[in-house]
């Protein structure tokens, strides 16, 4: 084979200029739009000689707090990208009747649908949840960062590695044309030749090795550094939630990791796991993704149900009703979760009897969850409610979440299933705990411990604007999607017939415009809140007169958290300390010994990136070399031994004794 | 409250248009018994949920309301974190509603088991004991549907048709993609893949012109993988026979190698004649010159495997009727003894 041997092929692999998509406008106008913003982006940046403070305080930091923002920011940012396709759907959809095609030809609607769904899990639900619980976990269990600080630095390279290879399919090439769960043999290398799956592959692949490493952080985290006194069962609920979803991470990602790594196989190695012919068969792969897929959910709306603990708790000044049932019901529902899969395809000619013990197995669930409902709703009782805007995402929730599980439990009726599967009710139902419960508790949670992270609250009006019209228009874009589905239409279709479905795909548009409204609003709401700060200003670090540690540090936190590991004796530590006229100490600080930032997490998933690159696109050159500098890379940062530092003890009474002189002016 | 009355108010206002149009809806409004069964199945489901989610929904509301923090009349109890009664009635009332829904799953997805054949016409007419099912073989290609209809010795492409009252086999598998198989009027949906046999037993109670269509995407011409399922008279229906019989046109191997070829929209068409052992090489994989059949290299390699999966299923469902192409390869039961063999 060596005498053929052709360099430009072997440098380039199978990258052309045709890869471009020149003849595509609307690519076209969106890579102008992001060249032109990125451009000025780094214009400023350089402008302001802001490299180094980056670099230093934010790309290379390990402080997990830092991070957990840079997780929360990497969210946000994808969501504007999947939303974007989200309304191209919508208002593709609402156009394409009879003679009209629609605006989408059927090969770019296929690849936004796959790429709507992929970067919502893994690019926008995942990074905030883990930014979230990044965050939070080390201050509600009093320890100063997580168990491994690198890790986590390294974790969240290695997710934004695969947003990155992932946006870099927009304008090299294309994205998957698959659906997101990428079944074979549709996304095998007979029926998908192109670089889509590959993409897909590569993208997920880098991204789950961060969110696997960050599992495994996190959970060695709450296991093993809780404050003294702290017991499991005197855990804040956010932090058991966490600790669930983290055991379901380590059990689940290994899975997709392997089923990806199988595809990758029939695709690269021609391989026959998941092929038509040579015994190989699809249906493996369809086990496989839903054994990692219906954890995934959990994994998702977990620590969600953690944070819609804390806020109806706090805001209706009580403790939790029930904490021992809300946690069995979060270890139940973790177990359970494994025991579902087969309900993603009753469809497939499965028995009677396996349908039905998994379409039960399904119901089942809906008992611990129908429980935590119950327990919210007598926290609520008899408390002194406030309606801050935390609270109303609450309430939003509480009554949109529990219409999804009602048409959840439906779709988990194998009989019901026969006829709603691969419907748009089915959308309507997934979208409707997506959003319903893990988006709007993922903005309740942001608008919360915002305060918190920044020293600033949020800004009422915008916030309140921004809650509205997220609800309002989610009714109206998938109630409609609810009544399609009864009238046997099913997704990812481009184009229709029937005109008389049309107005249904409308109004559902209108409501995707209203949802577009809600996420300016909360753009908004950052920026008038950025301006306000002075006047929004939180000195006392616990602004909602919170119940768990977290709100025992100034807002926001020093970067050692905790001069004095607090002591815990109850659940609600903080609350319990309040009660009983705590002192916080103002001498005797000792040094506090911190790990130092790093350049290896950005290099090595820098290097990652190019790697995937060049593997998508069989430049085998470069993916061998940037496979060996990937391994030499991550030995050579083995032998970096200068990974810690103290911060002198007079450091930390000067941040005390500002924090002492704060507190005295409030 | 604003909040509530607003968000009440979108509630009522979009059920309220569900329930509406839900009446004319397909799904809801089925001409099959199989389909029937399945909505009255789904409604049920409701009802039971129902007694649970809207008390939830009018709570939620009515405690937001009550314990606002203005309300002044209302009782604050700071303190009150447990109540072993409550803890038992928020745990026993879903439990007793899943128990319920639980025991109706468990009967009606074994009644409605797509493998099983039907005993009932509709609700009222049992299937007479000397009335065979019509056996329609459904192959999904890229992207139309293959009808095949071996009684009758004929085939069709993206044009399906049965006799009123009559119940119908289908067997279905696929040539390359994942489909599923789908006409809501007449019943549930079942995937067609390939190498693979799956079963749907159905009747359609109504005359009329139905769609039907893929209900999972199979990628490029997924959105134009439609067809008409036309519920007949049975002197309509073999009129209908006889006019596809009329047809010139012969579905041998060839031809269905030209046919097989990736292709978007196309029209309906008939076949006159069709090769007999067509859809059992389609299934098997060796409808090209030369290839050895599925089952038989499973057979040879000594796996025990027969077919697909369903292959043994059926056997398992209903026993090897008609079609006993792979006869010959009785000893399959031998292999299960290498510990592969799926039953």
């Amino acid at each position: 084979m060596f005498e053929n041997l052709d360099l430009t092929k072997l440098i380039f692999g199978r990258l052309t200029w045709d890869a471009i998509p020149f003849h595509d406008p609307i690519i076209l106008g969106t890579f102008a739009v992001v060249a032109v913003g990125g451009v000025a982006m780094l214009a400023a940046i350089t402008r302001y000689k802001l490299w180094g403070y980056l670099w230093n305080e934010w790309f290379t930091t390990i402080d997990h707090k830092k991070i957990g923002i840079m997780y929360i920011i990497l969210g946000l940012v994808m969501l504007l990208r999947g939303f974007a396709d989200a309304i191209m759907m919508r208002l593709h959809q609402a156009m394409a009747f009879g003679d009209a095609t629609g605006y989408l030809p059927p090969h770019h609607y296929d690849q936004i649908f796959t790429a709507h769904g992929v970067i919502m899990i893994f690019f926008v639900a995942m990074p905030l949840v883990t930014g979230i619980m990044n965050y939070l976990i080390p201050l509600q269990i009093g320890t100063r960062d997580v168990a491994f600080p690198f890790l986590n630095n390294f974790s969240f390279w290695m997710t934004t590695g695969g947003a990155v290879l992932m946006m870099a399919s927009l304008f090299v090439g294309e994205f998957a044309k698959t659906g997101w769960l990428a079944y074979p043999p549709l996304s095998g290398i007979l029926q998908s030749p192109g670089v889509g799956v590959d993409y897909y592959i590569w993208a997920l692949q880098i991204a789950g090795v961060g969110t696997l490493l960050s599992g495994v952080n996190l959970l060695v985290t709450i296991v093993k550094m809780r404050a003294p006194g702290m017991t499991l069962m005197k855990m804040p609920v956010f932090t058991w939630t966490s600790l669930c979803t983290n055991v379901l991470i380590v059990a689940a990602f290994p899975v997709l990791t392997a089923v990806l790594g199988m595809l990758t196989m029939d695709r690269y190695l021609d391989t026959a796991f998941f092929t038509n012919d040579l015994g190989g068969n699809a249906m493996m792969y369809v086990n496989l993704i839903w054994i990692w897929g219906h954890p995934e959910v959990y994994i998702l709306i977990l620590p969600v149900f953690g944070i819609f603990s804390e806020i109806v708790a706090t805001y209706s000044r009580k403790p939790l009703f029930g904490y021992t049932s809300m946690v069995y019901a979060t270890v139940v529902i973790t177990v359970l979760s494994y025991l579902v899969w087969l309900h993603h395809f009753f469809t497939m000619g499965s028995g009677a009897s396996v349908n039905s013990f998994f379409g039960i197995t399904t119901m089942i669930i809906s008992i611990p969850t129908g429980a935590k409902i119950f327990n919210w709703l007598f926290t609520m009782f008899r408390g002194r409610i406030r309606f801050d805007v935390p609270m109303l995402w609450t309430l939003g929730f509480m009554v949109t979440f529990v219409i999804g599980g009602m048409t959840g439990v439906l779709l988990a009726v194998p009989p019901v299933d026969f006829v709603l599967h691969n419907s748009l009710f089915l959308i309507a139902h997934f979208h409707n705990v997506i959003i319903g419960g893990v988006l709007f508790g993922l903005f309740a949670g942001i608008t919360y411990w915002f305060p918190k992270a920044t020293g600033y609250k949020l800004d009422e009006f915008w916030g309140k604007m921004s809650f509205w019209f997220w609800l309002i228009g989610f009714y109206f874009a998938f109630m409609p999607l609810y009544v399609l589905g009864l009238m046997g239409v099913t997704r990812r279709v481009s184009h229709f017939e029937d005109q008389s479905l049309q107005i249904w795909f409308q109004i559902a548009a209108f409501g995707a415009v209203l949802i577009a409204v809600g996420i300016a609003a909360f753009i908004i709401q950052l920026v008038v809140s950025f301006k306000r700060r002075e006047a929004l200003k939180d000195e006392t670090g616990d602004p909602w007169d919170g119940r768990t540690l977290e709100w025992s540090t100034s807002s926001p936190p020093p970067p050692y958290n905790f001069a004095f590991t607090p002591q815990v004796h109850d659940l609600d530590a903080w609350w319990q300390m309040k009660q009983h006229g705590f002192q916080r100490p103002e001498s005797g600080f000792i040094p506090i010994h911190m790990p130092k930032g790093t350049w290896a997490g950005i290099v090595l998933s820098g290097i990652s990136v190019v790697c995937g690159f060049a593997l998508i696109w069989h430049m085998w050159l470069l993916a061998g070399v940037s496979f060996v500098g990937l391994i030499a890379t991550a030995i050579y940062h083995t032998f970096d031994y200068d990974r810690d530092y103290y911060i002198p003890a007079e450091e930390v009474e000067r941040i005390e004794a500002e924090r002492t002189r704060v507190l005295a002016n409030v | 409250m604003q909040i509530a009355k607003l968000l009440r108010g979108v509630v009522l206002t979009l059920l309220a248009a569900a329930l509406l149009t839900g009446c004319d809806t397909v799904v809801m409004s089925p001409s099959g018994d199989i389909a029937m069964q399945q909505r009255d199945l789904l409604v049920w489901a409701t009802i039971l949920m129902l007694l649970v989610i809207v008390p939830v929904i009018v709570l939620t509301l009515w405690f937001a309301w009550r314990y606002r923090d203005t309300n002044e009349d209302a009782t604050y109890a700071p303190e009150w974190t447990h109540s072993t009664v409550l803890e038992l009635v928020i745990w026993s009332v879903p439990l007793l509603i899943i128990i319920a829904l639980g025991a109706m799953t468990w009967v009606g997805t074994h009644k409605l088991d797509p493998y099983r054949p039907l005993d009932r016409i509709d609700a009222q007419t049992p299937v007479p004991a000397d009335m065979e099912p019509l056996t329609v073989e459904v192959v999904a290609l890229d992207w139309k549907w293959l009808f095949i209809y071996p009684e009758q010795g004929i085939a069709t492409v993206n044009e399906l048709a049965a006799p009123v009252d009559h119940p119908i086999r289908f067997k279905i598998t696929a040539s390359t993609m994942m489909n599923s198989f789908f006409i809501p009027a007449l019943a549930g949906q079942i995937y067609a893949m390939a190498g693979m046999e799956t079963k749907l037993h159905g009747v359609i109670n109504e005359p009329g012109v139905y769609k039907g269509f893929s209900a999972n995407y199979s990628g490029a011409g997924y959105s134009q993988m439609k067809f008409e399922f036309h519920g007949l008279s049975e002197a309509d229906f073999d009129a209908w026979v006889a006019r596809v019989k009329a047809s010139e046109a012969n579905l041998d191997r060839a031809e269905y190698l030209e046919l097989e070829v990736p292709s978007i929209d196309d029209p309906v068409s008939f076949y006159g004649q069709v090769d007999p052992t067509l859809y059992h090489a389609i299934f098997n994989r060796c409808v090209e010159p030369g290839q050895t059949c599925m089952e038989d290299l499973m057979y040879h390699s000594g796996m025990g495997q027969h077919g697909g999966h369903h292959g043994d299923e059926e056997a398992g469902h209903e026993g090897h009727q008609s079609h006993e192409t792979h006869e010959g390869h009785q000893g399959h039961a031998d292999h299960a003894q290498h510990g592969a063999h799926h039953d």
